[in-house]
């Protein structure tokens, strides 16, 4: 079990997430061709070490957040909402 | 071995008396005592067979690492199998059992098989079965399963209830500033600096009494030591719990505990859990787990009477027993002279053979005072006597090997081998010890985190240091809170005067010892010599061949002697063989505490439609769908389940028919760019659907393959209601939600789920319209005009309820889907059935839901199944070609689009009269085998056509086989069947029905 700190609700049990994927993939626009879609949908490096993920907030405030995350020691470096206009809104806040 | 209780001492309540049965036998105890310690004053010996040879075993231990008195507990359903004895608290009315024999431990028939024990030796499932006899019949892994039931009868060690357990078990949650494991005299020191510095300190033991070794010692100056430790720690605030195993250690400062809340008690509260699973989220955590006496190898040395050191030191000062009256005390280091001089002034004749050549005078002047002999560079060698020791070989030191001794008669034999830390939880969190030469012992070592190690877990010997290394642990982690603590330096390991001469083994050449490493997997010193022998080189591949540390202890006794001799085989020195990684659980935990209260009707959530009660109450038969529960089908009397379905389907395509569908997914998409939102995840185009129209569309997924199909509602510019399968519900809710905040955040655009605030009701059939009419407030609303085809309104019902309907259909004829708020549900429902009834309507299920989809070829979850492609499904012209979409590219990939792939089709039976099963595999007639050409998804009985029909998939689609007999072959169930292969639309495939 690791406690990933959400944003909006507090530290919280990684069982109350739902793991998403490589947090770095810049998706190409829809009439890109196959072989842009390709290396977003199916090329991912198999870090050891730090980085960047996507996890959903499911059974919480239902956010999709973008993890920091060492793939050896589970360290979770930093967390923020995926969404970049909220992270700044919350940012800010703070 | 003759034990007897002595009149004094010890810490049980002699004034009180414990009755519990061993075997059917009835024996007495007191409070205070353990199944072992009670058995041993009662003068068994023998209390376990073990696993391959069926050899007796006696009581090995006081501890967890238990690996001969292991023993089932209870009876019947409540019956536990593999008990260690030595840890199980006595209690009135006990009822244990001898396992692993027959017709009992001290007579055993299965004890023949250790005759035969060198066809036995490690591997020999392998190397004797596998591929034996060498001819065709013989061979394979259909034999292997004959031969494997009879070797599994004779091998194993108690057998498991076939009931369902009746215990309860529960789950609990707790925080804590600092988890200490271990109330030894690290851990109640530990314990009060942490709380006495203002931190929450939660300190666990497995043991009913708090003191760790502290509770073996026989002085009264340690046991006031106890006593005032432990009234600190209370004092000072923290929480304590007994009978409590910190049993892993997980990332993130999660541990887990087990309580043990009721199985010490004789008659405990019926409302109490047996056990209760914890997780603490503790933000630092100090292991006190102590050490575990190591045994050595030695021939037989397995044999009732032979148990560690500090046993029969706990067994005299705690429960008060002198376990020997001749008793050896083989050792390599000082530790076991305290407790042979002990054992000495309680009246027994002690030996001690000390295999270390030069014995420092302050010993040999200990024992000489206590009248124990002392032999130096001696060594046990090999146990002679069948169900208990009755005299020893020793062997003598021979230069650097041994040599064959003298014979001296005992009836007990204490083995001291060294100690060996406690590391196993510190290994769950991923640290590897170290090897300590000095001490010849695995150490923590250095290293950083938020674990802390102390007392002799931390390969500290001395009581002292102990104490003074539960202090430094508290300090140090005081320090990390910010709390201003004087320093305390951490002891070094170690502490005893004379160093330890490592021992594992004893043997002189030419002689031939049953020598065991791990007892309770029967696992020899010669077992580890011949996986070297085959070639095996790292301690893992040793593990799996000889299952060396792989039973009930997990290797806490046999692990670090097994290593050392595949070191000395290998010529290298024990840490360059490595670690084995310690696993959760420490000790075992009952399956039922690991599932909690998640059992029965608990496993999993129970999702009810609002019309539960009223499709109960109106004869419906229910069945899970997901976590929902639907209606399956509604039985008029005397009515088969088929008999029912058919009149239901039949009913809905000739007059009309009611289906609860609130289980379907609804999503409310709402904003300025939902529209372009829609346009985007679905392959058909929805820029242009008009406000008050549904469209039916279908979603992929990023590589090309179908997500999810439903129908998407407009009601206005910025307001859409989506429907979704109920299958997908969750799974479409969070990819749009992924793709909002992740992907498109620039789209304005909120999603809700608005499932659980909806109720929905399919009304199918040519009467439907008319059935509507007699229902709404205004008539006229599903007038053809205002609600045609793909319509939707927003109207009220005749009972006044707001409602959605759109003219959707699944089944193929005409028919609406009507919405009302939830708390509408069960009025509309009455509403709609009054009419049906005198329409000659009928409530219809799942399964005449299938048969009519079935019917028309419309595709469920059955169909969509993750592999599909749009154009597999039959659906490619609802992929738009004027505009992109989520999918769009990579569904175009050539291996997609390929003419071969399984299409859509429907199945009929070549003879009308048979049936055939969904999960068939469709096989051309030639070659009934391997993959086939596709799959059948679902069958159902067609009232329509009068006999079975089915949707699959096949290659190339129904135009591929026109006119061929394909087998539709369910080798397991029900055999081969013969079908023909058609269209998927088998009725009505102008959809004249539906659009009227």
């Amino acid at each position: 079990m690791i406690r990933i700190p959400c944003p909006f609700c507090g530290e919280r049990d990684h069982s109350e997430f739902t793991y998403g994927g490589d947090g770095t993939i810049v998706y190409p626009a829809l009439d890109a061709p196959a072989k842009d879609w390709l290396n977003a949908v199916f090329q991912r490096e198999n870090i050891r070490g730090v980085q960047t993920e996507t996890w959903h907030h499911v059974s919480g405030c239902r956010m999709w957040l973008l993890v920091e995350r060492d793939t050896m020691t589970h360290e979770i470096h930093s967390v923020r909402a995926a969404h970049g206009g909220m992270a700044q809104a919350l940012e800010a806040e703070q | 071995m003759s034990a007897r209780r002595l009149p004094s001492g010890g810490r049980i309540d002699r004034t009180k008396t414990v009755q519990f049965q061993w075997d059917g036998g009835k024996l007495n105890g007191h409070p205070g005592d353990t199944l072992s310690s009670a058995l041993m004053a009662g003068g068994e010996k023998v209390i376990g067979r073990s696993f391959k040879y069926h050899r007796p075993r006696g009581i090995m231990s006081a501890g967890v690492e238990e690996s001969g008195a292991m023993v089932t507990v209870g009876e019947g359903a409540f019956r536990d199998p593999n008990v260690r004895a030595s840890t199980l608290e006595l209690f009135d009315g006990l009822k244990a059992y001898g396992q692993n024999a027959f017709p009992n431990v001290r007579f055993d028939l299965g004890a023949v098989t250790g005759l035969f024990s060198r066809f036995f030796s490690a591997g020999f499932y392998y190397k004797t079965f596998m591929g034996f006899p060498m001819f065709e019949w013989g061979s394979g892994t259909g034999m292997w399963m004959q031969y494997e039931k009879v070797i599994r009868r004779a091998a194993g060690m108690g057998s498991a209830s076939r009931s369902p357990d009746p215990d309860s078990y529960e789950h609990g949650n707790t925080f804590c500033d600092v988890l200490i494991v271990g109330s030894g005299p690290a851990g109640l020191s530990a314990a009060l600096i942490a709380a006495k510095s203002g931190l929450d300190v939660l300190l666990v033991e497995q043991d009913f009494e708090l003191g760790g070794d502290l509770l073996n010692q026989s002085s009264e100056e340690s046991e006031r030591k106890r006593l005032d430790l432990i009234a600190q720690v209370s004092a000072a605030g923290a929480r304590i719990m007994t009978r409590t195993t910190a049993f892993g250690l997980y990332d993130h400062g999660i541990a887990g505990l087990l309580e043990r809340v009721t199985d010490h008690l004789a008659n405990p509260d019926p409302d109490l859990p047996r056990q209760r699973f914890w997780t603490v989220r503790t933000k630092r955590t100090i292991l006190a787990t102590g050490a575990l006496e190591r045994h050595i190898a030695f021939g037989n040395n397995d044999r009732p009477g032979i148990m560690t050191v500090s046993a029969a030191g706990a067994y005299l000062n705690r429960y008060g027993i002198l376990p020997g009256e001749r008793i050896i005390v083989a050792t390599n280091n000082d530790s076991a002279y305290g407790t042979a001089v002990e054992l000495a002034a309680a009246g027994a004749n002690v030996s001690l053979c000390d295999a270390r050549p030069v014995i420092p005078e302050a010993l040999a002047d200990l024992a000489r005072q206590n009248h124990i002999t002392l032999r130096s560079g001696t060594a046990p060698l090999n146990a002679h006597g069948a169900k208990g020791v009755e005299d020893l070989e020793i062997a003598r030191r021979d230069g650097s090997a041994w040599k064959q001794g003298e014979v001296e008669p005992c009836d007990l034999v204490l083995v001291s081998g060294g100690w060996s830390p406690v590391v196993n939880l510190l290994s769950h969190s991923g640290i590897r010890p170290v090897w300590d030469v000095e001490n010849a012992c695995f150490v923590p070592g250095e290293f950083d985190g938020p674990v802390h190690m102390a007392g002799s877990a931390a390969g500290i010997w001395s009581m002292e240091n102990c104490e003074t290394s539960g202090v430094a642990a508290a300090t140090a982690v005081a320090k990390t809170f910010g709390k201003s603590v004087p320093d305390t330096k951490m002891p070094a390991p170690g502490g005893w005067d004379n160093p330890i001469l490592p021992l594992y083994e004893v043997r002189v050449p030419g002689k031939k010892l049953k020598s065991f490493v791990d007892p309770q997997h029967d696992v020899t010193a010669e077992d580890v010599r011949l996986a070297h022998r085959e070639g095996l080189v790292s301690v893992e591949h040793l593990k799996r061949f000889t299952t060396l540390g792989m039973a009930n202890d997990q290797g806490k006794m046999g692990n670090i002697i097994g290593m050392a001799l595949m070191a000395e085989a290998l010529g290298k020195e024990i840490p360059d063989v490595g670690t084995t990684t310690f696993r959760p659980p420490y000790t075992p935990i009952a399956l039922g505490a690991l599932s909690g209260r998640g059992v029965g009707s608990h496993f999993k959530p129970l999702r009810r439609t609002p019309m539960h009660d009223w499709n109960l109450a109106h004869g419906g038969t229910l069945t899970d769908a997901g976590l929902w529960r639907r209606p399956w089908y509604f039985a008029r009397a005397g009515e088969t389940i088929k008999e029912a379905y058919v009149r239901e389907a039949a009913t809905v395509r000739s007059a009309v028919g009611l289906c609860d569908v609130t289980s379907l997914g609804k999503i409310a998409v709402q904003g300025p760019d939902a529209t372009e939102f829609l346009n985007r995840i679905y392959t058909n185009p929805f820029a242009k659907l008009p406000i008050g129209k549904a469209r039916y569309g279908i979603m992929l997924r990023d590589d090309g393959i179908v997500m999810d199909d439903g129908t998407t509602w407009r009601f206005s510019d910025t307001d859409y209601f989506m429907t979704t399968t109920t299958a997908h519900a969750g799974k479409v809710m969070v990819w749009l939600e992924e793709l909002l905040q992740v992907r498109w955040p620039d789209l304005k655009v909120h999603v809700t789920s608005v499932s659980e605030q909806w109720a929905g009701c399919a009304v199918a059939g040519p009467k439907s319209r008319a059935l509507l009419e007699s229902c709404l407030a205004d008539p006229g609303a599903v007038s053809n005009e205002n609600c045609p085809f793909m319509g939707v309104i927003e109207t009220m019902l005749s009972n006044g309820a707001p409602c959605r309907i759109a003219r959707i259909s699944f089944s193929g004829e005409m028919a609406f889907e009507v919405y009302v708020p939830s708390d509408f549900a069960p009025g509309m429902m009455d509403l709609l059935w009054g009419a049906a009834e005198t329409l000659d309507g009928c409530l219809y299920g799942l399964e005449a839901l299938g048969a009519l989809r079935i019917e028309k070829g419309h595709v469920t979850g059955a169909e969509l199944d993750g592999r599909v492609t749009i154009d597999d499904a039959g659906l490619g012209k609802m992929a738009s070609d004027k505009k992109t979409y989520i999918g769009d590219a990579l569904r175009k990939r050539p291996a997609m689009i390929a003419e071969g792939r399984p299409r859509l089709v429907g199945i009929f039976p070549k003879n009308r009269e048979q049936t055939f099963n969904a999960g068939s595999i469709l096989c051309k007639q030639d070659t009934v085998s391997g993959l086939g050409e596709g799959w059948i998804t679902g069958v159902t009985y067609s009232p329509v056509f009068g006999h079975w029909i089915g949707l699959g998939y096949i290659s190339g689609g129904h135009e591929n086989w026109a006119g061929q007999t394909v087998v539709a072959a369910d080798p397991v169930r029900k055999g081969n069947v013969e079908v023909e292969i058609v269209s998927p639309h088998m009725y009505d495939p102008s959809g004249e029905r539906m659009y009227g």
